[in-house]
């Protein structure tokens, strides 16, 4: 078994992104999440992969640093906060128009505005819904773990290139600033430039051979029809997402009669609540989505039959609690607990709350 | 003499550079972009780099320059072109990569990104067509309209207690030590184009040889923006523009 090390949540975001033969890193610093940018400075991996590690002007050109290096079919990155992520939301509408594969980290802290460093999952909207303008979807995974920090950050980059969308990781400054033990993975090579031309060379910008013309990768379609063609393939590819794409964890569901949906850090202090809860004879379980595009639909619609009641946990004012009454579709309550400013409730807390409910 | 005996490859003095695709330009009759457009796709064929040659545009009239030069492109959001050619620059040593930016592109909303990929001495060249004028949009006021001068959003004419200054911007990037060469050049006769392609040239060359950041800005007119007939804006620049923004050298080392 391979050695378990123990790092911050935000150091695994640097060391997987070396691991997995990440080809560039652009980022600016901001609180909770500087740590990531640091790492990688400290562990120098241009030296050794080869790895682009890049210090921008603003979180604008980090994006947009990532769009040049996604155009050439590299595996680039940036990571940032809410504040530091609205910025970038430009940047990521481009990328999804423009069809280009990338990986963000949000470490999200409390907002809105300049807000609080502290904790949060208020960018849930933001983040599942769009964020920037138009009508587009990113592939979003929301990690519970130091070690779903390491894990996520290959997998994201996996589906981006299958999908060629853009790819968050939607963590917390909770997620980001705890330590645990993380068992690392064998070291994938960076791709190199032949293995690039082979998977990128019909849409990206790897220099114009005499096989081919020149490749454009741009985002502009003035001709009606051939915008809403595009939003068309677009959403094709989405639902092909929400089919094949889906992760989810259940905790003691199989009999469960109300059912906690927690996503990120809430879903590991919500495992315990289902735990007191059950000592006290009430028949509850959790489900935890680890997609929150594509969200777990058919898992959570399928639970509803069993259940008296759903409450959604979130730390934010309610957000993913409406994709979950959609699903419910008022066949039973669906309840909403949460707290702001960085507060984490405790598992007992969630608990009184939810009994207060039913 | 028979008309074949005259056309034969050896009294060729003039050709189009198979660099220009066969595209019919959307550009207004008398505008600058075309000819600069015709100047660095010579360049990139006498280089003998179009395979290796990744081109940035931007986001106004020249957002369509990967319509007309067969080589890899990027379509950049707004202002954001050095941020692209920064990480494509980095990530692919090997290739030359340029941005193509208009006034309103690179001296208002990308500022910021002009400046700091200059000031790295990003290993790019840079394109800054400057007509004093957002042409796209419909000919409203650019950071480089002169004072006095009529656009839509200034139609009493640019004054500077209620607009502002125009922006020498790159007499600023002339001071950034991550420039090697910075110059101003324009196109509007057989001469001064011929000056301006051999800038574009050497910015490439440059490129090739890591001196750091190459900056060439051509001053340019629009004469649809202006609302002046081809021949009067090309006047108009050289009395107006020219005392303003003067040509030449400001950086080459």
């Amino acid at each position: 078994m391979a050695e378990k090390i123990l790092i911050k949540g935000n150091e695994a975001i640097a060391i997987a992104a070396i691991h997995c033969g990440c080809d560039g890193y652009f980022g600016y610093p901001i609180t909770p999440q500087s740590e990531v940018m640091e790492t990688l400075m400290k562990e120098k991996p241009w030296e050794t992969t080869g790895m682009v590690v890049l210090q921008a002007e603003s979180e604008t050109s980090s994006i947009n640093m990532v769009y040049g290096g996604a155009c050439c079919g590299k595996k680039v990155m940036t990571s940032s906060s809410s504040p530091g992520v609205s910025l970038m939301a430009e940047g990521l509408s481009y990328m999804a128009g423009a069809e280009l594969p990338c990986l963000v980290v949000n470490v999200m802290r409390g907002g809105p505005g300049l807000g609080t460093i502290q904790p949060s999952q208020g960018d849930y909207f933001q983040t599942v819904k769009g964020g920037g303008h138009g009508d587009y979807k990113m592939y979003v995974l929301a990690p519970a773990s130091g070690q779903d920090m390491y894990d996520f950050v290959d997998k994201a980059f996996e589906v981006a290139f299958k999908y060629r969308v853009p790819a968050m990781i939607l963590a917390d400054g909770v997620i980001g600033q705890m330590m645990e033990k993380v068992e690392f993975r064998p070291m994938k090579p960076r791709r190199t430039e032949e293995e690039v031309k082979a998977l990128c060379d019909s849409w990206a910008t790897v220099g114009k051979g005499a096989h081919r013309g020149g490749n454009t990768i741009t985002s502009l379609a003035l001709d009606p029809e051939v915008q809403e063609r595009h939003n068309i393939h677009l959403q094709a590819k989405y639902a092909k997402m929400e089919e094949n794409e889906v992760l989810y964890e259940t905790y003691r569901t199989e009999d469960a009669e109300h059912l906690i949906v927690a996503f990120g850090c809430m879903s590991r202090i919500c495992q315990n609540t289902v735990d007191e809860a059950r000592e006290k004879g009430i028949k509850m379980g959790l489900i935890r989505p680890i997609t929150l595009f594509p969200f777990p639909k058919k898992e959570i619609d399928a639970l509803v039959p069993q259940l008296k009641s759903i409450m959604s946990v979130e730390l934010n004012t309610g957000q993913m609690v409406e994709d979950v009454r959609q699903i419910a579709n008022g066949r039973v309550p669906v309840y909403f607990y949460g707290r702001q400013g960085g507060i984490i409730p405790s598992p007992e807390e969630v608990l009184e709350a939810y009994m207060k409910q039913i | 003499m028979d008309i074949k005996d005259i056309i034969k490859p050896e009294n060729k003095v003039y050709g189009r550079t198979p660099v220009l695709k066969d595209n019919v330009m959307h550009y207004c009759p008398g505008c600058s972009h075309g000819t600069v457009h015709k100047l660095i796709a010579e360049v990139i064929e006498e280089m003998g780099i179009q395979d290796k040659t990744i081109g940035i545009s931007p986001v106004g009239c020249s957002v369509f320059a990967y319509n007309y030069l067969d080589i890899d492109w990027q379509q950049a959001a707004h202002g954001r072109a050095p941020a692209l050619a920064t990480a494509t620059k980095r990530l692919n040593p090997d290739k030359y990569v340029f941005t193509y930016q208009g006034d309103g592109d690179l001296a208002s909303i990308g500022c910021a990104e002009i400046m700091h990929a200059c000031s790295r001495g990003e290993n790019i060249v840079v394109i800054f067509i400057n007509n004093a004028i957002y042409g796209m949009t419909g000919g409203q006021m650019a950071p480089t309209t002169l004072l006095g001068m009529v656009t839509a959003t200034t139609p009493y004419g640019r004054d500077p207690k209620l607009n502002g200054f125009p922006l020498k911007i790159t007499e600023l990037i002339a001071q950034l030590e991550g420039t090697c060469y910075v110059t101003r050049q324009s196109v509007q006769n057989p001469a001064s184009a011929r000056k301006a392609k051999k800038a574009i040239r050497k910015a490439f060359e440059n490129s090739a040889m890591g001196k750091g950041t190459s900056f060439v800005e051509i001053v340019a007119t629009c004469n649809s923006g202006w609302k002046m007939s081809p021949v009067k804006a090309n006047k108009w620049m050289e009395e107006n523009m020219f005392p303003f923004y003067p040509l030449g050298d400001m950086k080459d080392r």
